[in-house]
């Protein structure tokens, strides 16, 4: 039973990754209409940009967990501006096949210059060590990445659902035209949507830096995942995908526990149940 | 009517011999290197491999002799049905004559059969599994560089005999994985442990924790970590986040390469022990190998003993074909030649090749230095006990391969 307890909150430290991802693509797809394929590789551009900070401007983890998402988003704005932005009203396929596409060049510039085992990225200091909690030792670390997750999650759900600008932005992508006769500048808030998705996949970039490595591939590997969390929770979704990403996280890590072999499937197990008997997802809405 | 016949007779024989001189002018090459080059494999064979194969094709001076060489390379993906396709073509298209390097137990056994189907050569350098040269040999196969057999008695036996007496498994769930648990858990019995349990996780694996705490429940003093590559750096890294070393458990590192000690750091990775059959900074040749190696790898790497092997199978590979006077683009014929010359190059030094293919030398046993003892880059290990030849290979009265019952 001890393990049992010590297999969830594992899972539940997986699930904030998980939601954090999708979270992120939840905001591009459901604001820009655009399944954006290139968020592993921009994860990992997070991880890459919090290791130049500390390995070449001698920059820590702190300072790196606003630097870096920074720095990544406006990455991303200047690809939504310079390229994404000519597929707006053009079919999904476009905007996947062109984000994938970017992905794929990406990694391939990271894998040619850093090899694909990976770069160490040391636990800060203050996060150092673990406690004991009777039933597992948990690293603080992981416990840091449970609790920091959650609170961004809900704060951009707050700001997106509960605030004025949210409102702006979700009455844009109902009616585009109509909100800018009320004066707001839509491409702007369009191009800073997408760096805010960008941003939340760099900021799961640097939180995971410490505890994997720092691979030009962590994002690919990662992202197929997020992508089944997505459409078990719902397109488009804010908190479908957050509610479905720690879930998910926590039925993959007591997978690991009960049948190791299929820990890497049952996430898709569950995708191909949830769309047989609820094609828009557990919250999604049927458009 | 003697004569007659005497005549025809001796038409044929002087058609074969036109045939065989024909043969033997024969001086193309193709070499088809074959590995992981983007995933969890790509840095410990992948373009450092091509580039091995490059280097040996250069060093040997057959260009200059007259021969032509191509080398091409290809990506299996760690899968083996597109290992076995990318082969398929190579052989049948692209007359490849020799496959080099194949990491990944799983299409490496692949691979394996379909060259013995096309009578080529394959000369495998980045796999583990001791099952290329004992139950699943063929003729036509030469496996060079290390076994999940070396792995298990090198490391296995070690740290049974130094009081790591009981062990839980972390194995890879392929091939590779189960050959080198079993392979170790033999090794451990014979030192007289036991084994605990284990538990498989899928290949390429990100999080590890889960598979972490079971093994740290289980009470048992080693953890063998039976993986390879990317799963045994996220193994090492997340069993130091959760206190394993340091609540007096230890992680033997089953199979670990240089690529690996670099991208975890000294500082997670000191202390560990492995074995390993080549090592950069072992002598001046190797040091010089190093050296050329790593001015033309595009990330700066050093060459793991999975380039070695490439390099060094290769180079006794061409000594063959100039023995024969020519490419006869017979397989199993090479392969016999190759088994026939002793092997002698300045990375494994002496050395021969055992009928069943499996190349033999000296193996090492390694510990990762800490941050403190190392000079310069890349100075990572300090070696700890040569296990000599007849230790670090199966003996060839217990090899399984069916090529020795003859």
């Amino acid at each position: 039973m001890q393990a049992l307890y010590a297999q969830l909150l594992v899972g539940l430290i997986n699930g904030s990754f998980y939601a954090l991802l999708s979270l992120g693509l939840a905001v591009i797809f459901g604001m820009l209409n655009i399944i954006n394929f290139a968020h592993g590789a921009l994860y990992m551009m997070g991880a890459f940009c919090a290791y130049f900070l500390l390995n070449i401007a001698g920059i820590g983890y702190w300072p790196a967990l606003i630097v870096a998402p920074i720095v990544v988003g406006i990455f991303g704005m200047i690809l939504e501006r310079t390229m994404l932005k000519w597929l707006s009203g053009l079919d999904h396929l476009y905007g996947l096949l062109l984000t994938f596409g970017l992905a794929l060049i990406i990694q391939g510039v990271f894998q040619n210059y850093f090899g694909s085992s990976g770069l160490p990225y040391a636990i800060p200091d203050e996060l150092k060590g673990g406690m004991n909690l009777g039933f597992m030792f948990l690293p603080i670390y992981r416990g840091w990445v449970v609790i920091f997750s959650l609170i961004v999650c809900l704060l951009t759900w707050y700001l997106i659902e509960r605030t004025r600008l949210g409102a702006n932005l979700r009455a844009a992508t109902e009616n585009p035209t109509l909100v800018r006769a009320f004066g707001i500048n839509v491409p702007r808030m369009i191009t800073l949507t997408y760096g805010l998705g960008v941003g939340l996949a760099a900021l799961a970039g640097v939180l995971s830096a410490p505890i994997n490595q720092v691979r030009p591939l962590m994002g690919a590997d990662l992202i197929i995942v997020v992508f089944a969390v997505v459409v078990i929770g719902g397109m488009g979704s804010i908190m479908g995908s957050i509610i479905t990403g720690f879930a998910l996280g926590v039925i993959e890590g007591l997978t690991k526990y009960f049948y190791p072999e299929a820990s890497n499937t049952v996430v898709f197990v569950l995708m191909v149940l949830v769309l047989l008997v609820k094609p828009s997802g557990l919250t999604g809405r049927t458009t | 009517m003697k004569t007659r016949i005497a005549a025809l007779l001796l038409g044929t024989a002087l058609s074969f011999a036109a045939a065989n001189t024909a043969f033997a002018q024969d001086k193309t090459i193709k070499i088809g290197a074959l590995s992981d080059q983007s995933g969890l494999y790509a840095d410990l064979g992948g373009p450092g491999s091509t580039l091995a194969a490059q280097m040996a094709v250069e060093d040997s001076g057959m260009v200059a002799k007259g021969w032509k060489i191509d080398i091409i390379s290809g990506d299996h993906q760690n899968k083996p049905d597109i290992g076995v396709n990318v082969a398929r073509q190579w052989f049948d298209v692209d007359k490849v004559d020799v496959i080099v390097d194949v990491p990944n137990s799983g299409v490496a056994l692949a691979v394996s059969n379909l060259v013995k189907e096309k009578n080529g050569v394959f000369l495998d350098s980045g796999a583990g599994t001791s099952d290329l040269t004992n139950a699943q040999c063929t003729p036509n196969t030469i496996h060079w560089t290390y076994d999940t057999y070396t792995l298990a008695h090198g490391t296995g036996s070690a740290l049974a005999k130094g009081g790591g007496d009981s062990w839980f498994f972390l194995t890879a769930d392929y091939a590779f994985g189960a050959a080198l648990e079993r392979d170790t858990t033999s090794a451990v019995q014979a030192a007289g442990g036991k084994i605990l349990g284990g538990v498989k996780h899928p290949l390429n694996t990100a999080d590890f924790s889960s598979f972490l705490l079971q093994a740290q429940a289980s009470k048992a003093k080693v953890i063998g970590l039976a993986n390879a590559g990317g799963d045994t750096t996220n193994s090492i890294k997340q069993a130091a986040e959760f206190g394993i070393v340091s609540g007096g458990q230890k992680l033997a590192a089953l199979l670990l390469f240089i690529t690996d000690v670099h991208s975890l750091g000294l500082a997670t990775a000191q202390g560990l022990s492995f074995t390993e059959t080549f090592y950069w900074d072992a002598n001046d040749q190797s040091r010089a190998f190093a050296k050329r190696f790593q001015e033309r790898m595009k990330n700066k790497g050093m060459p793991t003993m999975v380039h070695a092997g490439v390099y060094s199978s290769l180079l006794h590979y061409f000594k063959a074909l100039e023995a024969l006077g020519g490419n006869p683009h017979d397989g199993a014929k090479i392969v016999a030649k190759m088994k026939e010359l002793p092997t002698d190059d300045q990375l494994f030094g002496k050395g021969s090749i055992q009928p069943n293919g499996r190349k033999i030398h000296p193996a090492y046993l390694f510990e990762v230095k800490k941050p403190s003892e190392s000079k310069m880059p890349w100075d990572y290990y300090k070696l700890v006990a040569t296990i000599p030849t007849e230790e670090a290979f199966t003996p060839l009265d217990k090899s399984t391969c069916p090529l020795l019952k003859k």
